[in-house]
């Protein structure tokens, strides 16, 4: 019973907090309406019994992309007007779009009904009584290990992309050397001179 | 407890319901009475150091302090600035204090003694300690107001930033304990040199993973913004930081998540590193202390050590903040990773060197 109320309060909120994202008017409150939608599909996905796929969406989306988007928004001007302009000209594309979405979601369903594709027989499937992390964990480091180490070079690639494309170096700022900071002592900075009288200081 | 509920009459899903409430219960009500007189140790703490008195007016040694503060701010009236985003503004400071709460589901007390025993449990903590950069970055937007909006975007950067490290400090505890789940991870703390006569619980005595507890107080220090990271509130640049415009309760949900989140920071420095519910050593008579004051103990005395940062550092300059959670703790903790995990595969699968 409980299982029930649960997936229909945590569906029922996605669709709708999914379709608030592109309904309100303000683009921050847009923002928050997909974090309610990461949130409420991390328990769906504990509802299915990935625990360690829901918590990984919650701290990799909730916790870091969506705090990026709402940062980026927060920080914009957008001009509302502007953005509505264009609505008449990019509507063709964004029907093409619609039906393309509408019948992929079609295909899919019709496929689901025709049966599944016999591709899980092909893993030997797992005890239940192993919590996923593990089953994950096992088959990533052994079957999936050359595909998972790609996947971790592609993102290394990108990582530095990001950092050259972004990077510049800046001419003319003063930049802090904290080892030399902390390395520097009063006696290379303080010098005793006994001044005689009636001289100006030599520094 | 369920089968408690079960024995009194009630079918085995009213009891798991009511049985988890009193568990909420349980728990939520003594925290909350327990961050009334943190505040009050941590004002007594810090007035000791700096040769003053501190609260001793108000009940026996000013004991009933934070109640009567607790009250003054409860009679305030509620001002909301008529520039705020008025749904969000009132929004921000429940969600501070709601994801305060909601950690200490997984927090094992003792053997057994844990709300939610999760698979997951220490997933749990950093998703919930990533959610609670929301209550600041909305206080900050939609109070509509410039200092709280610096404060706000500080806050954020700041959070993100050290999470990144405690995070592979988490990683370097969980390769070793070999489990997410809490209680598991304070069990696997039991003996950690292995020696008969010297007994020794906590993985914080671990060579390999005690520089990685120094680096998870500090950034729990930084995580809950408390001084020398205390950026989000620095009253000389910015004000009061990100709750300038709340008053009464809703300032009042922000002080009390935040302290809060302090003593759930102790605890899991506690719980991480320093064995838990065990006592120092694994000696039969210590265990007839009951688990929860050891823990109790531990996480009194980490919060003893924030105290004393509070009371004695001077605050740091936020670019030093950014480089010394990117540049050095970074760098540290996925180097430790790697001893970790190297050591591991040596001396505990086997693998040739």
């Amino acid at each position: 019973m409980i299982q029930a109320v649960a997936f229909y309060l945590f569906a029922a909120i996605v669709v709708l907090s999914a379709a608030m994202v592109i309904t309100a008017r303000n683009p921050v409150h847009s923002v928050l309406w997909l974090i309610l939608a990461f949130f409420n599909a991390a328990g769906l996905m504990v509802l299915v019994g990935a625990e360690f796929i829901a918590m990984l969406l919650v701290i990799v989306y909730v916790g870091a992309v969506a705090v990026l988007f709402l940062f980026v928004v927060m920080m914009l001007d957008i001009d509302f007007a502007e953005l509505r302009a264009g609505f008449v000209k990019y509507l063709p594309i964004g029907v093409v779009l619609a039906v393309g979405l509408a019948a992929e979601i079609l295909i899919g369903v019709g496929a689901w009904s025709a049966g599944g594709i016999e591709l899980s027989t092909r893993i030997a499937p797992i005890d239940a009584a192993v919590p996923n992390i593990e089953a994950i964990g096992r088959l990533l480091y052994t079957r999936y290990l050359l595909v998972f180490e790609g996947a971790g070079l592609v993102l290394l690639v990108a990582m530095i992309g990001a950092i050259v494309l972004t990077h510049r170096e800046r001419t003319g700022v003063i930049k802090q050397n904290i080892a030399r900071q902390v390395a520097r002592r009063s006696k290379d900075a303080i010098r005793k001179v006994n001044q005689p009288v009636g001289q100006g200081v030599e520094l | 407890m369920t089968s408690f509920f079960q024995s009194l009459g009630l079918s085995f899903e009213g009891a798991w319901a009511v049985s988890t409430i009193a568990g909420i219960l349980l728990i939520a009500f003594p925290v909350m009475l327990a961050v009334a007189m943190i505040i009050y140790a941590d004002r007594k703490i810090w007035a000791a150091m700096a040769l003053r008195r501190g609260p001793n007016v108000v009940g026996p040694f000013g004991l009933l302090q934070s109640f009567a503060d607790g009250l003054k701010v409860f009679l305030q009236e509620t001002i909301i600035p008529t520039g705020a985003n008025k749904g969000l503004f009132l929004l921000a400071p429940i969600i501070t204090f709601t994801v305060a709460l909601i950690v200490w589901a997984v927090v094992p007390f003792d053997v057994g003694v844990v709300l939610a025993d999760i698979n997951v449990g220490l997933l749990y903590v950093l998703a919930a300690s990533s959610l609670g950069v929301y209550g600041v970055i909305l206080a900050g937007w939609a109070s509509n107001s410039k200092y709280p909006f610096y404060s706000a975007i500080r806050a954020a950067a700041q959070m993100v930033s050290y999470e990144v490290a405690i995070g592979f400090v988490l990683v370097s505890i969980v390769l070793w304990a070999g489990s997410f789940n809490l209680t598991t991870i304070v069990e696997a703390q039991k003996n950690v040199w292995g020696l008969s006569f010297l007994p020794i619980n906590g993985f914080g005595f671990n060579p390999l993973l005690f520089p990685m507890a120094v680096v998870f107080f500090i950034s729990a220090l930084a995580e809950t913004a408390r001084a020398p990271f205390d950026l989000t509130e620095a009253e000389s640049e910015l004000v009061a930081g990100y709750q300038t415009e709340y008053s009464s309760m809703a300032f009042a949900l922000y002080w009390l998540g935040e302290y809060a989140n302090v003593i759930l920071m102790c605890m899991l420095n506690a719980v991480l590193f320093w064995g838990g519910y065990l006592p120092p050593f694994d000696w039969a008579p210590l265990y007839m202390v009951p688990g929860i004051i050891w823990l109790f103990a531990k996480a009194f005395f980490f919060f003893f050590l924030f105290s004393w940062v509070k009371a004695t550092v001077p605050r740091y300059r936020y670019d030093q903040l950014m480089r010394l959670g990117w540049k050095v703790f970074l760098p540290l903790s996925l180097t430790f990773v790697f001893l970790v995990s190297g050591f591991l595969m040596l001396t505990r699968y086997g693998v040739p060197a």
